[in-house]
């Protein structure tokens, strides 16, 4: 299986090991991504408003690469990246005027004709969890492993439509399928505080410290992730909460899917 | 505060309507955005609240308000909504008013703690700049 593929800035740095262990996996199981040529930063967040027409020019220049590579889909892994391509795609395909002046600009004739997919998304649909769990060469048994969804993978779920966007199992199937044992707690699509933790860490720390501690009187040991942004604010605030004394019994390693994925392939 | 026909039927509430995409009128006041808000506690004007204020025309009140900048466009409230409305493109377009006047960015990057200077992926300045600056 082939597709296009869409790093992003972030993977390309400070979640080098999210692109390194995606890359490895996929490869081991039979899954060919090419990395489209001269994109740029996708502009981390889909415009809210009526009026940002140039919001929409990275993407879609992207997307154009993406279907000039002559694959049908465009994989991505950041969840910033993905909610960003994903709802664009839509925004093109549904929006005639939207469409019409995107093309008017880029000397385009772009209408959404390429498909965004998420590697999660891959995983289940294209490779199927069943297949999966029979090419696990270390099974993650007795491993509790608490999946953390953030907002950006799921809403809005009419534009995202990756799961239900109140009670998801993408995430749960995945982990079981290698192996592990899943812990449910309520916090898991609670948002983490995004970019708040920017400018106003006070909130943000907030939002994580609840996340935290509902996941660890579930008996969480580790949390497995797909934002490198979520990452982010639930490893520095879990520092934070833990040399305050507040949490101090909080020590929940902070992992991409795809490091949980490259341990049980034996990568 | 006063309510007058002339602030109801002001031309900032259609520019928010018309910047946001969003018919504040459609809101009935049922209150599930707030009830499901993550950072609703440090919020001064709640987001239900948010979308009451533009019916009245309380634009002004809105435009001065902490809340705009403690929305972290999770649309968890959205996602809820009964009524369809896209609350966090409210708040953009009320956040947007502010930041396209002149000194109106919220964020400055010698305000970035040291931490987040170090630290912080690029996702996440990307983020907070066209969130908090123009």
């Amino acid at each position: 299986m082939r597709y296009s593929y869409y790093p992003g800035c972030t993977l390309k740095t400070m979640a080098k090991i999210y692109e390194d262990t995606a890359l490895s996996t996929a490869k081991a199981l039979g899954l060919n991504l090419t990395e489209i040529k001269e994109w740029q930063c996708c502009g981390a967040l889909y415009p809210l408003n009526t009026e940002e027409i140039f919001s929409f020019f990275s993407p879609v220049r992207a997307l154009l690469q993406a279907r000039a590579g002559g694959e049908d889909k465009l994989l991505t892994l950041c969840a910033g990246c993905y909610n960003v391509f994903k709802r664009t795609n839509k925004a093109v395909r549904e929006d005639g005027e939207l469409r019409r002046k995107i093309n008017d600009y880029l000397e385009d004739d772009y209408i959404g004709e390429v498909e965004v997919v998420h590697y999660l998304e891959v995983l289940k649909n294209d490779v199927g969890f069943a297949f999966l769990a029979e090419r696990v060469k270390k099974k993650l048994t007795g491993r509790k492993l608490a999946p953390y969804y953030g907002c950006l993978l799921l809403k809005p779920w009419a534009e995202m439509d990756l799961d239900d966007v109140e009670n998801p199992t993408i995430f749960e199937n995945f982990l079981t399928a290698l192996g592990a044992t899943v812990v449910d707690y309520p916090y898991k699509t609670e948002c983490c505080g995004s970019y708040l933790s920017m400018a106003n860490e006070d909130i943000a720390s907030a939002a994580v410290g609840r996340i935290l501690v509902s996941a660890y009187k579930n008996g969480a040991e580790a949390f497995v992730v797909a934002c490198p942004l979520c990452k982010y604010n639930l490893e520095e605030y879990q520092k934070e909460l833990f040399a305050a004394g507040r949490e101090p019994q909080l020590k929940l390693p902070v992992v991409y899917f795809t490091e949980i994925l490259a341990e049980a392939l034996a990568l | 505060m006063k309510i007058t026909t002339d602030k109801v039927n002001s031309n900032l509430v259609r520019e928010v309507e018309e910047v946001s995409g969003q018919k504040v009128s459609a809101c009935f006041q049922c209150g599930k955005c707030s009830g499901g808000c993550p950072v609703v506690l440090t919020m001064d004007v709640l987001p239900h609240q948010v979308l009451r204020y533009a019916q009245l025309g309380l634009v002004d009140e809105l435009l001065h308000c902490k809340t705009l900048w403690i929305c972290a466009s999770c649309q968890t409230c959205d996602s809820r909504c009964p009524r369809n409305v896209d609350i966090p493109k409210v708040i953009e377009a009320l956040r947007l008013l502010v930041l396209r006047n002149k000194g109106g960015n919220y964020l400055h990057p010698n305000d970035l703690s040291e931490k987040v200077r170090r630290n912080a992926p690029q996702q996440g300045l990307v983020s907070a700049f066209r969130k908090f600056a123009k």
